[in-house]
């Protein structure tokens, strides 16, 4: 597939937003039965909720990029009963809604206790909107990752892992950029949010070379055989029928040499997992939040290239029918 | 249930892509056009078409043969571009089976297009809505039209009549008959989107020479056999003797 | 429910359909154009045509990209004073500016010497009124496209059978069973061939092409021989071989219908050795081919009148004859001849195995023997003869530009037509079938002046420009046998040149060899590019200048309907309409779109008025001719005689009071008759009521056998088709050629060739049919040069000028040379790497491409995709002139000095079919550090003043809802 740079943009963004919002909830609950200390709620809950829509909205905004007639989205929700792509449109505007309110409840210290354990837990309504935020969140990141795996014959994407992977690049990159937020914000969550990252980063780096594992053994179904329906050993397109290229010239071929195609993976598994997890480790050992957030962006880069590769690699059969550059 | 589309008979196409053009000029002026084009006179001109005609080889020298292949939307009766749309702009119509997008509804994600294993679809670079073989809807409903011309433009153009129309649920249709008799085959069956159209193979007709058939009764070269004819001059029995 | 209604209907709109005739090829199918608000909304075939019966191709579809091209020329044009030729500076005039300019010019070269005005037409439908007009006009020097198209199919088998393929005739594939295509690609009857081939491969018919390449209709073919170039009678002539040593022949058919019983004297020093033996028998005066030769009848074993009543003669054998003479027949000669090109030799030539080459000999002759058609149609013959039924062998053949573009064509396709002759499947059911005005008689009666003396000021040509040799006197020379066309046909070099060497015309006339012409004029012939040999040779002698710096070819028009790169050239630019705003014919007397079952002709009538100040050609022939007061366009007193084109069209006939002009149908006052009859006013009114076609379908019983139907001779002769109501006999052994020999041999009384063409003349002019090797391939360095090079017509392009066309240059961007994988191997290159490809002539940078589809000795490229910068309005930097290239850089219109002479065409030595397939190349990779780009490359054409406006993109709709679509 040729990479659309807006798709990236989309996908890796709201991962951010997605994970750093989980990050947020997590912390919250932990606080809330008092594993972790508790915050400032403007400051860390609510500019953090902050953050999280804006990297949501970052993402909604690459996305109408992608469209060709973004005045018409609203329709793109009417389809939700067979569509992954209608739900995704359902669950990111819903999700952000949830974020907002989430962000607004701990800003303007809306918040209010709706019971208190014997213990002394604390349920706050402010989890409650988390909750339903942390259900929208693994449902967008469903629908998202399902958006590529349902597509049975791109059989790269069409996997679990598709979605595994979504699921845990975004909230290994939302943690490490709570991570950094907190080394501003709230220090103390510094070293919790560092150790989740870099469980997370870990389980991603195993699901992602999973599905690299996977790819690469991949036998496609459809042959040039199957795509014309002749039956022999050799055949060669010799012509396309269009020598300047067409829609499906562009849209499914990435177009990169070979090398770099190569290299693009390497570039990925190194600006993903071990070069932001020491800048991690340092961060975390010298309390620099300078560090961290260089960490995160490293890897936020890093996940560029890992979409990139993620749409370049994925081989689809249309492609038999324009073999002939 | 009614499923109209294509058989194109690969035994007689030759490629001339009579029907790639004419399914644009038929088209760009209808409800489905305008069908862009991008450079028109500059470099890698490229634009909308719903149908193009590839070549390809199959076998070695000298026992190579040269198959041109013309491909566009097949209308498949489980249609995968359909299901993905999330605006609905992609349907299937439940009377004829053709797959249509509605311009007014598409918002041009180009979902339905990655859903497609075929590369059927083709984007509008200027109307920004994906579009596709409509399979000339706009023809073969037509009563304006004399009846033997609703047919899709392709259809009427293509010069070796390799372009059937029909129901290919109609079991007497003239497609029907093809693709039973001729042995008529779905393109990549492996994902199961049953396309309606379907193609028919090279078929050969050989000769088989016996020998008999070498040697004949009245051979010409027969006629051109000149009887001895007796040198007058030379000694015979008459010089010799007179009984 | 969806809001788009994917049927919305034109209600609004103002439809209009209208019939005419499609001009994107020379097929010449009937299209019918629907117009929205004035706008091409659709092309179509026209479903009630009997040519295309419905159908259109490619090109014709997109007929609107065409009509709409920026690259339209809408102006007269003129050189800018001080600018250079080929610089394409123009500025607008009016055409009465031109016309005067024209009319000046011309009215004085006429009056001093009118061979110093030049007229070439290159791929036009018009010929009958062009070279009318030079015939007015007085000059020689007037041809069309045939000698550098096919002008050897013409002659190879108008010469043996009386009728060709090409556009005079075709398979009958309704009845064949076997059909044997040899290199064709595409050809003139593009969508009809299309029609017939599938049905016949439908039917049950097997389809064998015999070609370098597969591709196209080769490609659905049921089996491919490949075949190496320029060595087709090689295998012509062993399968000849193979059917008379097996007795797998139609003797019946030969004997009656063809010359191989007739008697040919072979004493050496007899007078009349190597002609036929002829008898006194008294025949008809006024007769065109007397039947006055004799057979050796094999039950009185002795020499009789041929085809005397009970005669049954020996078709083998050698016979001395009363009066002491060795007579053989024909066929014995031809028998003698093929005996060495046995299938063993062929394979060696030809690269065809030896098993392939017997099978297919026996799969004709068996086909043709056993499975014979026989139809209850009753006719007669010539000779009295009643005959109950037609009987038809259904072996059918056709071949193309493969057979004809090499210097080996003439006598290849004469192997050829003797083939078909010997299966005996002329005019038959399932064999070959002629359309009118064909068959005619060998060789046709039209001829050229014989002398210098036909060529008068202020008069008319004293004969055809154009003609039919049919012996050395009939020859276009002057006393010391040079010729006297610029071109040189009719010559000695090229003596049966019918349809003139347009390919020499800007060499020789560059070089003032044999003179120097003032003014050349060329309508609808891209001579700056594809139909030039030696390309960039001939761009540069368009613009060379002679010591005083006056060019060499002083005045240079340009009638054109695009900005080809023949325009560039150009002093003056005359822009043509295209054919949709245009009357046209295609007439009988040029090349009618006849069928097999009688004569048929049609017509163009404009659906849309002209394009800026274009102009039909034909009016600008019409506005000349009346100004220069031409005979046949002025009154006694001098005034104009015709109005316009369409008037002429109605009025013109070609004596007063023949009853014939260009249009056959709805003849006499009230178009009650046909072929002949008084003009009708309301001709154009009838052709458009009936689809834009006339035709006459013949009785059933005159439609086969017409060489020989009184039936459809005498019906011929009646309207006037023909003059001859003769026997037209295949020539197995061609007396004619014969002729011409024995004069090089200086065995004749009449005109003899110049000592230096002798022997080539003595070589080529064969009686009968042999093998050799392209003129230009025995002149090549073979193991420098080991592969052939030849290129192919791509169905949905024609020639240079679909370039403009923004649907088909989709289809065709730019061109690779195609080649066997092994190629790359030995070069050390892969596809799609860019290699030079280089001749004795000169060298082309371009993209190969592998292909197991190629003979493996052989390259080949799409023809003319290839353009120079800035032409036809594309951009500098478009596909087709940095990636697509043009072979004709390394083909050379002339040859290389040898024995017979210096400056000798690279044609066919007897009729001047330029050898397009004869060059011989090598190809290697292009260095790491060249450009990725073709070359040469040219400088870039700027736009001409006119063209219009080439937007980055577009998004055509016709009609009025256009405004809201397009950008
Ligand atoms: N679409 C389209 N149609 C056209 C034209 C066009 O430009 N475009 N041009 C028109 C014109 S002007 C003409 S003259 C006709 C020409 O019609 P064709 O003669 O059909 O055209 P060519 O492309 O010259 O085809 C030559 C064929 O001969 C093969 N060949 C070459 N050398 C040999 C040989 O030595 N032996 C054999 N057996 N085969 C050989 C080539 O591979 C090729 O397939 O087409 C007409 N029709
Ligand atoms: N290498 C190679 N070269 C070849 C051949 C080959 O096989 N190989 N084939 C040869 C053959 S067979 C032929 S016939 C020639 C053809 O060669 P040409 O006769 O030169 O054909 P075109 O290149 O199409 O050029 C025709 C010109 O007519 C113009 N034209 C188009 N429509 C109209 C119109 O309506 N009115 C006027 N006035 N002009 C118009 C076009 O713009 C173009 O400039 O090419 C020959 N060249
Ligand atoms: S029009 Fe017919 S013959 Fe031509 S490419 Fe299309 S299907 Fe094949
Ligand atoms: S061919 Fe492609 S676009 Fe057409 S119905 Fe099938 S999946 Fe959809
Ligand atoms: S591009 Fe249009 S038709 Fe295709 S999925 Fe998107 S909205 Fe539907
Ligand atoms: S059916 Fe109509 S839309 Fe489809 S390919 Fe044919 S002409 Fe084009
Ligand atoms: S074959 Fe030639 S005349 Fe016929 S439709 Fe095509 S371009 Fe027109
Ligand atoms: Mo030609």
């Amino acid at each position: 597939m040729h990479p659309a740079f807006s798709v990236i943009f989309l996908t890796t963004l709201i991962g951010v937003g997605q994970g750093l919002f989980l990050a947020l909830f997590t912390g919250q609950s932990y606080s809330a039965v008092e594993l972790l200390p508790s915050q400032d709620s403007t400051h860390f809950y609510g500019i953090g909720g902050f953050l999280a829509l804006l990297f949501l909205i970052g993402g909604l905004i690459a996305s109408v990029f992608h469209l060709g007639h973004p005045e018409r989205a609203w329709r793109a929700a009417t389809q939700w009963r067979t569509s992954w792509l209608s739900r995704e449109v359902i669950a990111l505007p819903l999700l952000m809604a949830l974020v907002f309110v989430y962000a607004m409840m701990h800003y303007f210290a809306w918040d209010t206790v709706l019971f208190t354990s014997g213990t002394g837990a604390r349920l706050q309504a402010s989890l409650v909107v988390g909750t339903l935020g942390v259900i929208a969140t693994f449902a967008l990141f469903l629908c998202t990752g399902m958006i590529y795996a349902c597509i049975k014959f791109l059989q790269e994407w069409a996997s679990s892992l598709t979605v595994i992977n979504y699921l845990l690049l975004g909230t290994a990159s939302g943690f490490f950029f709570a991570t950094a937020f907190s080394a501003w914000a709230a220090p103390e969550l510094m070293r919790f949010y560092g150790i989740w990252t870099a469980i997370i980063t870990l389980a991603a780096l195993v699901t992602r070379l999973a599905s690299l594992i996977r790819n690469n053994r991949i036998k496609h179904k459809s042959s040039i055989q199957s795509a014309i329906g002749v039956r022999h050993t050799k055949i060669v397109q010799k012509s396309q029928g269009a020598m300047g290229g067409s829609y499906n010239t562009r849209e499914y071929l990435h177009g990169a040499p070979i090398w770099m195609f190569r290299s693009i993976k390497w570039v990925f598994l190194v600006l993903v997992f071990p070069v932001p997890l020491a800048l991690l480790w340092l961060g975390l050992a010298q309390g620099s939040g300078a560090l961290l957030l260089a960490g995160f962006i490293v890897q936020y880069i890093g996940l560029l290239f890992e979409r990139w590769f993620f749409f370049a690699q994925a081989n689809h059969p249309q492609n038999i029918y324009y073999g002939a550059v | 249930m009614t499923q109209l589309a294509l058989v194109i008979d690969l035994n007689v196409c030759v490629g001339c892509s009579a029907c790639v053009t004419s399914c644009k000029e038929w088209n760009t002026s209808g409800p489905a056009g305008a069908m862009s084009d991008d450079n028109p006179y500059g470099k890698d001109p490229t634009g909308t078409f719903f149908n193009r005609v590839q070549t390809y080889e199959v076998g070695s020298f000298p026992m190579t043969e040269t198959v041109h292949f013309p491909k566009s939307c097949l209308h498949c009766e489980d249609a995968p571009c359909v299901p993905v749309c999330p605006t609905g702009a992609s349907y299937k119509r439940p009377e004829d089976g053709i797959v249509l997008v509605d311009y007014d509804k598409c918002i041009g994600c180009k979902y339905c297009s990655w859903a497609c294993p075929y590369g059927a679809r083709e984007f509008d670079e200027h109307e920004k809505v994906m579009k596709k073989c409509t399979l000339c809807v706009d023809r073969i409903y037509d009563e304006s039209l004399p009846e033997s011309e609703r047919k899709p433009a392709c259809v009427l153009a293509c010069p070796t009549n390799a372009r059937l129309f029909g129901d290919v649920h109609e079991p007497e249709s003239e497609v029907s008959v093809a693709i039973r008799e001729e042995g008529g085959y779905p393109l990549m069956p492996e994902w199961g989107t049953k396309p309606a159209n379907h193609y028919l193979p090279r078929r050969k007709t050989r000769m088989h020479i016996h020998e008999d058939e070498l040697v004949r009764a009245d051979n010409p070269l027969k006629k051109e056999e000149r009887g001895p004819s007796a040198p007058v001059a030379e000694p015979t029995l008459d010089d010799s003797t007179s009984w | 429910m969806p809001s788009h209604n994917p049927v919305a209907s034109d209600a609004e709109a103002r439809i209009e359909v209208k019939n005419t005739t499609c001009y994107m090829c020379a097929c010449r199918c009937g299209i019918r154009v629907t117009l929205r608000d004035g706008e091409v909304r659709y092309i179509q075939g026209n479903p009630d045509h009997p040519l295309n019966k419905g159908v259109i191709c490619a090109k014709g579809a997109s007929g609107i990209m065409k009509q709409y091209s920026p690259a339209r020329l809408t102006k007269p044009l003129r050189r800018k004073p001080g600018a250079e030729r080929g610089a394409a500076e123009f500025e607008e005039i009016s055409w009465d500016e031109a016309f005067q300019i024209m009319e000046e010019r011309l009215a004085h070269l006429r009056k001093t010497d009118p061979k110093k005005f030049a007229l070439f037409t290159g791929r036009d439908q018009m010929q009958a009124l062009t070279g009318m007009f030079a015939k007015q006009f007085g000059t020689p020097n007037y041809a069309a496209h045939g000698g550098f198209c096919s002008v050897n199919m013409a002659t190879g088998m108008i010469y043996t059978i009386g009728g060709s393929f090409w556009e005079f005739g075709g398979p009958d594939l309704d009845r064949a069973k076997l059909f044997i295509m040899l290199g064709t690609a595409e050809d003139h009857h593009s969508n009809p061939l299309k029609i017939a081939m599938s049905q016949f491969k439908r039917n049950g018919g097997r389809f064998i092409s015999i070609n370098p390449v597969r591709t196209g209709y080769s490609a659905i073919a049921d089996e491919w021989v490949p075949i190496r170039p320029g060595t087709d009678s090689a295998l012509l002539l062993a399968l000849i071989h193979q059917l008379l040593k097996t007795g797998l022949y139609d003797r019946d058919f030969l004997v009656q219908y063809t010359n191989a019983a007739e008697l040919v004297s072979v004493d050496e020093d007899s007078d009349d050795f190597g002609l036929f033996v002829r008898t006194d028998i008294p025949h008809p005066k006024d007769c065109f081919d007397p039947q006055d030769r004799v057979w050796w009848d094999r039950r009185q074993d002795k020499a009789v009148p041929a085809r005397s009543e009970g005669a049954d003669p020996f078709l083998m054998g050698e016979f001395t004859t009363a009066d002491g003479r060795r007579v053989k027949p024909a066929f014995q000669l031809l028998k003698e001849r093929v005996e060495k090109y046995t299938p063993e030799w062929a394979a060696t030539v030809t690269g065809i195995p030896v098993e392939t080459i017997e099978r297919l000999a026996y799969e004709m002759g068996i086909t043709a023997r056993d499975d014979k058609i026989e139809l209850p149609i009753a006719w007669t013959d010539v000779w009295g003869k009643d005959h109950d039924t037609v009987t038809g062998n259904p072996v059918a053949f056709h071949a193309m530009r493969g057979l004809a573009a090499h210097s080996n064509g003439f006598q290849t396709i004469r192997a050829l037509s003797i083939l078909m002759t010997v299966l005996g499947t002329i005019d038959r059911p399932g064999g070959f079938r002629h359309k009118a005005p064909f068959p005619r008689p060998i060789p046709p009666c039209a001829k050229t002046p014989n002398s210098p003396d036909g060529v008068k000021p202020e008069t008319p040509l004293g004969g055809m420009p154009l003609g039919w040799p049919a012996e050395p006197d009939d020859l276009f020379v002057d006393d010391r046998g040079e010729p006297v066309r610029i071109d040189k046909a009719f010559s000695w070099e090229f003596p049966l040149a019918a349809h003139g060497l347009m390919h020499n015309a800007i060499t020789n006339a560059w070089r003032q060899d044999p003179y120097a012409i003032d003014t050349l004029l060329i309508f609808m012939a891209n001579m700056a590019w594809n139909s030039s040999m030696n390309t960039s040779e001939v761009r540069k002698m368009l613009n060379d200048k002679d010591e005083n710096g006056e060019y060499k070819i002083p005045f240079l028009i340009v009638a054109d309907a695009f900005e080809s790169e023949m325009v560039a050239f150009a002093d003056l630019v005359l822009p043509d309409t295209t054919y949709l705003e245009r009357h046209d014919v295609m007439s009988m007397l040029d090349r009618p779109i006849s069928e097999y079952d009688g004569p048929v002709d049609s017509v163009r009538i404009p659906v849309l008025p002209p394009t800026g100040e274009c102009k039909p050609f034909q009016e600008v022939l019409i506005e000349l001719g009346s100004r220069l007061k031409l005979p046949a366009f002025t009154r006694e007193d001098g005034s104009r005689k015709y109005r316009d084109y369409p008037d002429f069209i109605v009025n013109y006939e070609t004596e007063p009071g023949s009853g014939i002009g260009f249009l056959a149908g709805w003849r006499g006052k009230g178009g009650e008759k046909f072929m002949k009859g008084e003009p009708n006013p309301n001709q154009w009114e009838m052709y458009e009521k009936n689809n834009c076609v006339f035709h006459y379908e013949l009785p059933k019983s005159f439609q086969y056998m017409r060489n020989w139907n009184r039936g459809y001779l005498n019906w011929a002769q009646e309207h006037r088709l023909t003059r001859y109501a003769e026997p037209i006999n295949c020539h197995i052994y061609s007396e004619v050629l014969m002729k011409f020999r024995l004069a090089a041999q200086g065995k004749t009384e009449g005109k003899q060739p110049p000592e230096h063409l002798r022997k080539r003349v003595e070589t080529y002019f064969d009686p009968l049919p042999f093998y050799y090797e392209p003129l230009e391939s025995q002149l090549s360095d073979k193991q420098k040069y080991p592969l052939n090079a030849i290129t192919q017509r791509p169905m949905a392009m024609y020639h240079s000028w679909d370039s403009q066309n923004a649907w088909l240059r989709q289809i065709h961007a730019h061109n690779h040379l195609y080649m066997h994988p092994s190629l790359g191997e030995k070069g050390g290159f892969d596809d799609g790497d860019w290699v030079w490809v280089e001749s004795m002539w000169g060298k082309v940078r371009c993209m190969c491409r592998f292909s197991e589809a190629v003979e493996p000795g052989t390259v080949w490229t799409w023809n003319a995709i290839g353009k120079a910068a800035g032409a036809w309005r594309l951009s500098d930097d478009a596909n087709e002139s940095r990636k697509g290239f043009l072979l004709n850089h390394l083909i050379s219109e002339e040859l290389p000095p040898h024995a017979d002479g210096e400056h000798l065409s690279n044609s066919d030595p007897i009729t001047g079919q330029a050898g397009w397939y004869d060059v011989r190349v090598r190809v290697y990779k292009a260095g790491d550090d060249e450009p990725a780009e073709t070359s040469p490359q040219f400088d870039p054409m700027p736009a001409v003043p006119g063209t219009g406006k080439t937007p980055k993109w577009l998004a055509y709709f016709a009609g009025k809802f256009a405004r809201g679509k397009n950008p």
